[in-house]
């Protein structure tokens, strides 16, 4: 018998806008004017944060970061797309978007400042805590997809995790449920090259990241990650297609992660300062300003105001990070079970006799 | 012998360089241990000394790492796994309990598992979440893992040294707190600490201070605050607390009569929990007291604006040392 071909698989590659902010307008995502800028706003917000962050850490004022620079096209225009509804599902470098969808941003740097209610999200944010454990989340996404689509709600989930997040197994679990049950999930892979000093390629063979999702029997596209239109365009269609019924789709937009992996990482032992300059001129936020100001969107007295206001607004919410005051030592006992069990009462009563009995001294 | 100043990273990097010259079946992988030479260093300079062969980074998956370094320890290598952060073993929990504690036993000794786990341990850096936890006992409920927490440097080298000699899985958790907290003077040469022997730290007639770990140093603290107000405390480090060296303690205790039990992992069903049985089965009629434990509580380990109070310090082992001697 000759041998047939049983499969045959296909990843398409979009992108709209070159490194010079020129678009192409078959490609080009339906935005306006006000959505554009808006997310200018954003990414130069996002930015700021992140390097008002790194100097925090720097400083003492704040613990162990990891910086999102460089990746807020891959955040930002997805949290447009999204419906009002729809959930995050997030790793640990998603301040971009965790902030766009209405986390307060005083709030989410108690997290980074080590204190716990930093992550109680609140009512009204559709976000989910942010998961260190690589991988983990995605599941988590899925689950929350297919109870809303068992309970008859129109709700669709996005999850992100970073191209090192492909290789563990939860991650496999959680596409292949995805695809096996068609929930509304949009998978975000930011593939910024690198998963601390290890690179991309020797994550996995294949050729993308995309493609793994034609192996659970869905769509996955490979996206200029730095290209706030390619990116827009991508989530839109994968987020209709979720809320059309037409279950998940994998987003693999590529990137690069400028910073070092966190604060605690020296990225100058691993990576080339050649790779570092061709990512810089691909620069996100550089690129859509051209775009802006090449069309007349925008001059250069709103990217000022952009700037301006960012500062303003992240420095009013470092003021209340850091005047926030330390919480009692109920607060670890508190949250363990809906209501605190016989022994951890004792527990609790003990480790106060101890912090008292340490203090008098 | 010549001897050198270490610090905990740098003595067990010594102990993987002089094995790894020593013999050729030992090999490092793991999660950035390459290059890099580990998020703490402890692998540096090893990718430069045997190469890509050797030194090996995998893509990221801890199931991965185990489950292979099973397979590579039963083909005949001597694999030194890597686990980034102790909080991140989870995903080869399963390999661990499944097969590297079993594998032994289900297979009659035909076949066996020659692999060293190693991995960043406990809290007290005030590092994010998940990477601040101590959950040894999980580990300690594997029977057919050995699991070691050294204390020191000198400890830490020669008892990896052993670990890489030894023929059935051991589970190397290294105090992320003692890294680079001290030096110490050990010996050039490789030589080896024996697993499942505990080591007094210090003599004394009044009570017995159990502990390993971070929590070794600790309990040595109170003992010379305790000095200072005439008690004269005996220091027990286990640096294996699976096996325990359940003799030392017993030992130490029929003398002391009084017995202070220090960890930072959570108290119901931790170590702690096996000394007290131990010492109340074997060494009840010689107690003066009732044993004190200063240990973790039963809650998540906070993240670092509440770690204080959290991890047992210095003077919270000093009050239980007081309390053993001033209620009876
Ligand atoms: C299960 C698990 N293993 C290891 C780590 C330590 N770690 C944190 S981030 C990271 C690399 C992640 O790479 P990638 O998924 O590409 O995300 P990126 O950091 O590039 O955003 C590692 C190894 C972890 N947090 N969780
Ligand atoms: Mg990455």
């Amino acid at each position: 018998m000759p041998k047939k071909v049983a499969y045959e698989g296909r990843v398409e590659s979009w992108s709209v806008m070159d490194k010079d902010g020129k678009t192409d307008e078959k490609m080009m995502p339906k935005l306006s004017k006000e959505q554009v800028k808006e997310m200018l706003r954003w990414m130069v917000l996002a930015r700021v944060f992140d390097d008002k962050c790194f100097k925090l850490q720097r400083q003492g004022r704040m613990g162990t970061y990891a910086q999102s620079t460089g990746q807020e096209a891959c955040q930002i225009p997805v949290a447009l797309a999204m419906q009002e509804q729809d959930w995050v599902f997030p790793c640990f470098r998603e301040h971009p978007i965790i902030l766009m969808r209405g986390f307060p941003m005083a709030q989410y740097l108690w997290y980074w400042g080590g204190d716990e209610r930093g992550m109680k999200v609140p009512e009204d944010v559709n976000v989910f805590p942010v998961a260190v454990p690589v991988g983990t989340q995605m599941l988590h996404a899925v689950g929350y997809a297919w109870g809303s689509k068992l309970q008859g709600k129109d709700v669709a989930t996005v999850t992100y995790f970073g191209d090192g997040g492909t290789s563990e197994g939860d991650f496999h679990e959680a596409m292949n449920f995805a695809g096996v049950f068609q929930t509304p999930t949009l998978f975000v892979c930011q593939n910024n090259q690198w998963a601390i000093s290890v690179p991309r390629k020797k994550q996995t063979r294949a050729e993308t990241l995309a493609q793994k999702a034609l192996a659970y029997g869905f769509e996955g596209i490979q996206v200029d990650g730095n290209d706030v239109f390619a990116v827009y365009a991508a989530a839109k269609h994968a987020l209709d297609k979720a809320h059309a019924g037409k279950g998940p789709t994998l987003l693999e937009l590529m990137t690069y992660r400028m910073g070092d992996h966190t604060t605690s990482d020296d990225a100058k032992k691993y990576r080339p300062p050649e790779e570092i300059a061709y990512w810089r001129e691909r620069d996100p936020i550089d690129r859509l300003k051209k775009y802006g100001k090449a069309n007349g969107l925008w001059d250069e007295g709103f990217e000022q105001k952009c700037l301006d206001d960012a500062v303003a607004t992240v420095e009013k919410a470092v003021e209340a990070y850091e005047a926030f005051p330390k919480p009692e030592p109920e607060d670890m006992f508190k949250y363990m079970y809906k209501e605190m069990t016989m022994d951890l009462t004792e527990q609790m009563a003990m480790l106060k006799r101890w912090l008292d009995e340490e203090r008098q001294e | 012998m010549a001897m050198v100043k270490a610090t905990l990273v740098e003595a067990i990097n010594a102990a993987l360089r002089q094995e790894m010259e020593r013999d050729k079946r030992v090999i490092v992988i793991g999660e950035d241990v390459g290059k890099d030479g580990g998020v703490f260093r402890v692998t540096d300079g090893l990718y430069a000394r045997f190469g890509e062969e050797r030194v090996i980074d995998t893509p990221l998956a801890e199931s991965g790492i185990v489950g292979t370094a099973i397979g590579l320890a039963v083909s005949g290598l001597r694999p030194v796994a890597e686990v980034q952060f102790d909080g991140f073993v989870y995903p080869a929990f399963d390999q661990l309990i499944s097969h590297a504690a079993r594998i032994r036993n289900r297979s009659r000794g035909r076949f066996h598992c020659p692999l060293v786990l190693r991995m960043p341990y406990g809290g007290g850096i005030k590092a994010l979440e998940h990477h601040s936890e101590a959950m040894e006992a999980l580990f300690v409920h594997l029977p057919g893992c050995k699991v070691v927490i050294p204390s020191n440097p000198y400890d830490a080298k020669g008892l990896m040294v052993s670990a890489i000699r030894e023929e059935d899985p051991v589970l190397f958790l290294e105090p992320k707190k003692l890294y680079r907290a001290f030096k110490q003077e050990i010996p050039e040469e490789p030589y080896a600490v024996p697993l499942g022997e505990a080591r007094l730290v210090r003599e004394g007639t009044d009570v017995t201070v159990v502990s390993y770990g971070n929590m070794a140093r600790v309990s040595n603290d109170a003992a010379e605050l305790a000095q200072e107000q005439g008690i004269s405390a005996e220091v027990i480090d286990l640096r294996t607390v699976s096996p325990l060296d359940k003799k030392a303690v017993v030992d130490s205790v029929k003398k002391t009569g009084r017995a202070v039990i220090v960890h930072e992992a959570p108290r119901s069903c931790g170590v702690g929990a096996e000394l007290a049985a131990t010492i109340a089965r074997r060494a009840i009629l010689s107690l003066k007291a009732p044993m004190e434990r200063i240990t973790g509580c039963d809650i998540i380990t906070p993240y670092p604006r509440l770690e204080d109070y959290y991890l047992p310090n210095p003077k919270r082992v000093l009050n239980a040392i007081k309390k053993t001697m001033s209620d009876f």
